[in-house]
């Protein structure tokens, strides 16, 4: 270290500052040779188990398989899985599961579409219009109060007990998330957009479109969550008052002969329902919302 | 309430005041704004500043007030916050509102900010200096022949900052506008704006030229002059100063 150019005595000083604590602090030296330590985060659960939400549900077939083998659990109670697949077969080959399935999808998504197109239109006016909330915003709070379902004798007097008293009354409860999400989210617009847009001159026209509608769709899309789980719960209840179709029929009939095997059939097809339609509206969040993903996403 | 024909001016006020409840903010304030002049306007928080930028930018809805005010029709607000659009990428959000035609001068505007290629990125992607690059694309797409801008660079960090006054000061050279800057960094003011002027419990009590050619900087005896007096003017003693 003899020769030093133009400004030297930066690089001496350095230098020395390293060379000075290299022997006292060996350990230090070695670090950067294992360089893929990644410290565990102290708090919080700690990281993801490779295929945790599956876990749960797999032990609790595991233990249905092992008692019904083992002959632990009564099969009256709840006969063995294998029997179970055995009714879906049955089920399929003659029909009967398909035609029911049909009929009670019909319905449920006759109950959705007509409440979310409903539900939607009017949270759009009285959200955006005073006379429209002055008008509309009542009725809905006080339909609120009423459960759905406590409504079903009128309604089964003014419209009969076929179809359209079921899907009215699907449609009646979904109509309620709907428009108080979407209605909630149409009045919560951030007032500061509302000023960028005044200093943008848009016109009403793009202030909606640009502005409100698109700033609701979060708050929409709570509303359909709700509305998609309230939907299976009407039908539900509308299958099993009077109906001579659907899976509720098919589970009522069943109760009716002792058959539990075909009940617990209905649950499964109840419960992939439920999974497919809650996927189907979180599919359309990624889709609708793939601004508010993160890069890390 | 264009100003008056063949006028110079991009702005006109006369006696304009504004009332919250019993408290005036601005009282019977006059001002002239040369078109392409670009002014700073100081003040301690409070001194009503941005109530004078609402009042520009039309944005006072609800506030008692009298007095009169020509601006142009051609006028952009930048904001504090760059407020952009969490739903509309950026080129939507730079064309915002403008017919489709105007599409390609999105894609122009967004190149002069040193945005290009960033066309279909989400806001959310986007380095909070990066927002408000894009918040200025979006302003100067529209031509204004007044920029208004309250505290544009007040949220972000010292570098990004020094980076943005580079770029507002090339940009407004370009283009021309007339430019009202409310901010309460002195340097700031110094460094960007022809005139400067000190808002102090609704009046001006300053209204100064800079007259600096060349780079502005720090350690020049004119840049400092000009400091000690603002600073003087905002009500910060000699002591302080020394501290700053």
């Amino acid at each position: 270290m003899t020769y030093l150019s133009g400004n030297g005595r930066g690089e001496t000083a350095l230098l020395e500052r390293e060379r000075r604590a290299a022997p006292a602090a060996p350990k230090s030296l070695e670090a950067p040779a294992i360089p893929a330590i990644r410290r565990k985060r102290r708090l919080g659960p700690g990281p993801a188990i490779p295929f945790g939400l599956q876990i749960g549900p797999a032990v609790l077939v595991l233990a249905w398989v092992a008692g019904s083998g083992l002959g632990l659990i009564d099969p009256r109670i709840l006969p063995a899985p294998w029997t179970i697949i055995a009714t879906f077969g049955e089920l399929i080959a003659d029909g009967r599961l398909q035609s029911n399935f049909l009929t009670s999808s019909v319905r449920a998504l006759l109950g959705l579409g007509f409440g979310i197109v409903i539900g939607l239109l009017l949270a759009v006016v009285s959200g955006l219009s005073r006379v429209g909330e002055a008008l509309i915003d009542g009725p809905i709070q006080i339909k609120r109060a009423v459960p759905t379902l406590a409504m079903i004798p009128l309604l089964i007097l003014w419209l009969g007990l076929g179809e359209t008293m079921k899907v009215t009354i699907i449609t009646l409860g979904v109509i309620v998330p709907i428009y108080m999400h979407t209605h909630n989210a149409l009045r919560a617009i951030d007032e500061r957009y509302v000023e960028l847009a005044e200093t943008l001159r848009m016109s009403q026209r793009d202030f909606l479109l640009q502005v409100v509608l698109p700033g609701a769709v979060p708050g929409f899309l709570l509303g359909l969550r709700f509305a998609v789980t309230l939907c299976w719960v009407s039908l539900v209840v509308v299958e099993q008052i009077n109906a001579t179709s659907g899976l509720g029929y098919m589970i009522e009939l069943a109760r009716t002969y002792g058959q539990t095997q075909i009940i617990i059939v209905g649950l499964v097809v109840y419960a992939l329902l439920g999974l497919a339609s809650d996927g189907i509206v979180r599919l359309l969040e990624r889709r609708l919302l793939s601004w508010r993903r993160t890069l890390a996403h | 309430m264009a100003p008056h024909a063949g006028s110079l001016n991009a702005v006109e006020i006369r006696r304009l005041t504004r009332r919250f409840g019993p408290t005036t903010i601005l009282d019977a304030v006059d001002l002239d704004i040369a078109q392409g002049e670009f002014v700073a306007l100081l003040g301690k928080s409070g001194s009503g500043k941005s109530t004078f930028l609402r009042a520009l930018a039309g944005l006072d809805h609800d506030v008692e007030g009298t007095g009169s005010l020509a601006v142009p029709e051609r006028l952009s607000v930048v904001f504090q916050d760059a407020r952009l659009l969490p739903w509309r990428n950026v080129i939507q959000n730079v064309t915002l509102g403008l017919p489709g035609a105007r599409q390609q001068a999105g894609r122009k505007a967004l190149a002069e900010v040193g945005l290009a290629g960033r066309e279909s990125a989400w806001p959310i992607q986007l380095s909070g200096g990066e927002q408000q690059r894009v918040a200025l694309a979006r302003s100067l797409v529209r031509e204004p022949a007044l920029l208004l801008a309250d505290e544009p660079f007040g949220a972000l960090d010292a570098l990004t900052r020094i980076k943005m006054h580079g770029l507002l000061r090339e940009l407004c050279a370009r283009h021309r506008p007339a430019v009202l800057l409310v901010t309460h960094d002195v340097d700031e003011a110094i460094t960007l704006a022809d005139r400067i002027l000190v808002l102090d419990r609704g009046r001006f009590i300053e209204d100064l030229t800079v007259d600096l050619p060349g780079r502005r900087r720090h350690g020049d005896a004119r840049f400092d002059a000009i400091r000690s007096q603002l600073l003087s003017r905002l009500g910060v003693d000699t002591d302080e100063r020394e501290a700053a």
